[in-house]
């Protein structure tokens, strides 16, 4: 896939490395109609800010002006048109722009996801007409590239918004309200969204992961998660198993194959097949897990999730059985 | 005259009544008591606009300490210096502090004390309603401020967002406090906005015709109306979330019928507005401070006057733009697109002129100067980067980053800041008789516009690599550890600009040069008082002939009004001929109780519903004393020609 003309390489240079979570990324048809579209504007305006330069540089350091009041009236009519043909020239260019980004794929039968929004995770639901195929995940997207993709954006509680820059742009997900936002990967890679809408004490950790991949590899994923969870063969994952089922975890988390079918918090079915735990808050790790399953509070404070008492044996029993859900 | 008449009437100035004699009557009628009873009654504009001016910047010094703060949080990632608790916190009452406490009272102050002594009057209209205003402002700042020491300020964020701000997700008393600033602050600006209005248009002196009008008087209209229209809108909002929040109502509750985009529409009704409210007299110190250094009217007066009403106007067409990620009909956002560029009209046109301006004259560089120059450099870069998020497909990927961050810092800093400080170097030798010292003020200038530019250019960046606003933390490996760590050092350069003039205001205010009249030789008439300015501004009410009154040969003036009795002249709305003299109120306390009544009902309310009926008693009280008519006046209006 070309990419387009964009911002990267001054980016690069500031910050000394890519951004997976960079709007330069041109890895999306939204973005890659950004960066067109910055540039652009960079272009009109910066000609602009030079002429203003400019004319201070002479005003405050060069030849007095001879010509008197005439010849700055005739110098304000051609500002004046400078900036209306400016003006008309971005505003039809955004237009089409958006139209262009509106009518993105609409050739492809779309893939369907459905995100909602919670303080402060992401809840996923991959669409299917057999509901039998229909996939629960949380905090990460796996997306084939070249696909469009419809997300359809609720909220469980207060507003959120969501934005994967290197993709495309952001939209809103309201309570009592249905967004939707339309997104064509365009390159392969690992990006990251994250919730750009102040939604209250952990705002900055609501992230998600995002993985474009071949449509084959998108295709093992999704079958991959369409499995129930294991049944535990290890004892010490399978004591973990039995304290997860008849402790509070049951509650609010789902396992599919399990009893636990809670859905006030993200799906484990596959937690240890993604890439970071608590909404991108920290790598997914044996340690990390243990550290957040004994103290989400001091992890991410203001978390839904509690403390559950427990010993350091059935922590470890619980982080072992975890690390089985592939 | 009658028989009856009191003697006190028949003193009139004039050539019979001038000098020292006119001087001593005018003070003692037009002055305050001695001591602490003079200090807690005065009504007098320009002891109330000082008044106000510092303590809008005393809230724009803890604004910008909240931003150290804030920087310092984010100098690294992951830093665990203050909770995400108070870091919210933080920023919201950084944002708050700055539009409700320091930007928008600051720009009504310089109006408060300006104003009047621009037109040539002798008081702004309605002085009681204005102390009114200050008390009201400065008890709804410090209620904010001390609940904010007391871990019960809001953290919301300063656009409380529904339902975030609801009942439900912030329960406690947090939003409550900042709803009720939002109260506090709108009935004091909305008194100063109408107070303003009707000086402007009623008392200007006569022969100032709106032909003549200083650009920043207009500047001043144009943003008191924009107040009136605009603010109410905020006022409704607050309200509806207090009852949601207090009794019940389900204003934003999606689930029973609410809306919770029903917020931002009323919000950012008044929020867009707002941020002219801001820079439009920003503008209008630059316009006043061009003229003098430049010692020509600003070129195209009606095309500038015209551009700051066109400013005024399409700000009201713009608030969408704020909502762009909402999902509202897409097609319905090409309007908003046009409209919100179309602003780049008028203000590029302003930007020409103050060129052309210095262009065709030799302009002096003295401090002000400057500050004129960094704001132009500043203010253009927040302009054309606000085009830009003007885009839609643009502002789907900027919204909500830290290029927006640096975007409106860049109008705000630049566009209202740089002026302002500007504005005071240029004004403090009018406000205080003496002069601020040149070298340090230049020495400030270059610490703050380094500073700044290092701060926000930084934030751009930052904001492309995709760091979104208001988080408290931020992972590391996404490119944005240099650029914040920038960012929090050129805060601390602009801080210390921040203090050196600081520092240069105590000083001078000691040891500065003395001043006289008009030290820069500027035209209007503010310059025709003494500094500072006498309790009656001016012996006589200078009368104008051109736009430049203190540029012409001499300086008529109209003579006749009562000097024993507070009296003022009024003058017709176009033409400014004298038409009518009207009586204007002396000093009292009641202002002052009302104010505290009416602060006591507000708090109040914020725990019981009921303080709106038990609290409207002593408010109702306070203003009946107020109002109370102590004998039959002598003298109601009265035709100019008896």
């Amino acid at each position: 896939m070309r990419r387009p003309l964009s911002l990267a390489p001054v980016l690069l240079l500031l910050s000394g490395c890519a951004g997976v979570q960079s709007m330069s990324e041109g890895a999306g048809f939204g973005s890659q109609q950004f960066n067109h579209l910055m540039l652009l504007f960079l272009v009109v305006t910066g000609i602009s800010y030079a002429l203003v330069l400019v004319f201070l540089t002479v005003a405050v350091a060069g030849r007095r002006n001879e010509g008197g009041e005439a010849r700055l009236r005739s110098l304000l009519i051609g500002w004046v048109g400078f900036i209306l043909i400016g003006l008309v020239l971005l505003t039809v260019a955004s237009f089409f722009s958006d139209r262009r980004e509106a009518r993105a794929g609409a050739e492809q039968e779309p893939l369907k996801v459905t995100v909602s929004a919670n303080q402060w995770w992401w809840s996923i639901e991959y669409q299917n007409d057999d509901p039998s195929r229909i996939v629960h995940t949380a905090n990460e997207l796996h997306l084939p590239v070249g696909r469009p993709v419809q997300l359809n954006l609720v909220s469980g509680d207060v507003i959120h918004s969501l934005w994967i820059p290197a993709l495309a742009g952001k939209q809103d997900l309201i309570p009592g309200r249905e967004n939707d936002l339309r997104i064509v990967p365009t390159r392969i890679g690992h990006y990251r969204g994250q919730c750009a809408e102040f939604c209250g004490l952990q705002h900055a950790h609501m992230a998600f992961d995002v993985t474009v991949e071949s449509p084959q590899n998108f295709a093992a994923w999704y079958a991959a998660q369409q499995q129930p969870a294991p049944e535990p063969t290890d004892p010490r994952a399978k004591a973990g198993h039995d304290w997860f089922m008849s402790h509070a975890c049951a509650n609010c988390h789902s396992i599919a194959g399990t009893p636990a079918g809670g859905v006030t918090a993200p799906d484990l079915t596959h937690v240890a097949s993604r890439q970071t735990i608590a909404a991108g808050t920290l790598p997914m790790s044996r340690g990390n897990l243990r550290g957040w399953i004994a103290n989400p509070q001091g992890v991410k404070p203001g978390a839904h999730m509690p403390a559950v008492g427990m010993t350091a044996d059935e922590l470890d029993a619980v982080a072992s059985y975890l690390e089985t859900l592939k | 005259m009658t028989a009856s008449e009191h003697p006190d009437d028949t003193a009139r100035d004039g050539p019979e009544l001038d000098g020292p004699e006119l001087d001593r009557i005018l003070s003692e009628t037009w002055g305050d008591k001695a001591g602490l009873i003079g200090w807690l009654t005065t009504v007098d504009h320009k002891r109330v606009g000082k008044r106000y001016i510092v303590t809008a910047m005393t809230f724009m010094l803890l604004g910008g300490m909240l931003a150290l703060i804030m920087r310092l949080q984010l100098a690294r990632p992951e830093s665990g210096l203050i909770t995400a608790d108070r870091y919210n916190q933080i920023f919201t009452m950084h944002g708050s502090t700055m539009m409700f406490l320091f930007a928008v009272p600051v720009m009504e102050a310089f109006g408060v004390y300006l104003v009047p002594l621009m037109v040539g009057t002798r008081a702004i209209s309605f002085p009681r309603l204005n102390a009114f205003s200050y008390w009201l402002y400065v008890f709804g700042g410090i209620m904010l401020w001390v609940a904010f020491l007391r871990d019960v300020g809001p953290d919301i964020g300063w656009f409380a967002y529904t339902p975030l701000s609801g009942p439900e997700y912030s329960p406690g008393k947090r939003a409550d406090f900042w709803a009720q600033m939002i109260t506090f602050t709108e009935v004091a600006a909305l008194a100063v906005a109408v107070e303003i209005v009707a000086t402007i248009l009623k008392q200007r002196a006569p022969g100032m015709r709106l032909d003549r009008i200083p650009l920043f008087v207009w500047g001043m209209l144009v943003t008191a109306f924009m107040v009136i229209f605009s603010m109410p809108a905020v006022t409704l909002a607050s309200s509806f979330l207090l009852s949601d929040r207090l009794v019940g109502t389900q204003f934003y509750n999606a689930t029973e019928g609410g809306s919770a985009l029903l917020w931002q529409h009323l919000f950012w009704f008044f929020g867009h507005p707002e941020v002219y409210i801001i820079f439009i007299p920003g503008l209008g110190f630059v316009s006043a401070m061009v003229e003098t250094f430049c010692r020509r009217p600003v070129f195209a007066y009606p095309v500038m006057v015209a551009a700051l009403v066109t400013i005024g106007l399409l700000a009201f067409g713009l608030w969408v733009h704020h909502m762009f990620a909402t999902g509202l009909p897409r097609l319905g956002y090409a309007f908003y697109t046009a409209a919100s560029m179309a602003i780049a009209l008028p203000s590029g046109v302003q930007i020409f002129c103050w060129i052309a301006t210095m262009w065709d004259s030799r302009p002096r560089f003295e401090v002000p100067m400057w500050w004129v120059v960094g704001f132009i450099i500043t203010f253009v870069i927040g302009g054309l980067t606000g085009v830009m998020v003007a885009s839609v497909p643009l502002d789907l990927e900027l919204h909500d980053t830290y290029f927006v961050v640096a975007h409106f810092h860049y109008t705000l800093i630049g566009g209202a800041v740089f002026p302002l400080l500007g504005a005071i170097t240029y004004w403090f030798p009018k406000i205080t008789g003496r002069m601020m010292n040149d070298r340090i003020g230049k020495l400030a200038f270059v610490l703050v516009f380094a500073g700044f530019h290092l701060t926000f250019m930084t934030m751009h960046f930052t904001g492309l690599l995709g760091m979104p606003r208001r988080v408290f933390t931020y992972p590391a490996g996404l490119g944005w550890e240099t650029l914040n760590m920038t960012s929090t050092v050129g805060a601390f350069v602009m801080a210390s600009g921040v203090l050196v003039f600081l520092g240069n205001i105590l000083a001078s205010l000691r040891r500065g040069a003395i001043a006289g009249d008009n030290p820069w030789g500027a035209a209007s008439l503010e310059w025709a008082a003494t500094s500072p300015p006498r309790p009656y501004n001016f012996a006589h009410i200078p009368a104008v002939t051109s736009s430049t009154p203190l540029w012409e040969e001499s300086l008529p003036v109209f003579s006749g009004l009562r000097v024993k009795q507070r009296e003022l002249v009024l003058t017709t709305v176009v033409e400014a001929v004298p038409d009518i003299r009207d009586p204007s109120p002396t000093p009292t306390i009641w202002p002052l109780i009302a104010a505290l009544a009416t602060t006591g009902l507000f708090i109040w309310s914020i725990f019981s519903p009921w303080a709106l009926v038990w609290g409207a008693i002593p408010v109702g009280i306070a203003l009946t004393a107020w109002f109370w008519p102590k004998s039959p006046p002598r003298h109601g209006r009265e035709p100019v020609i008896e």
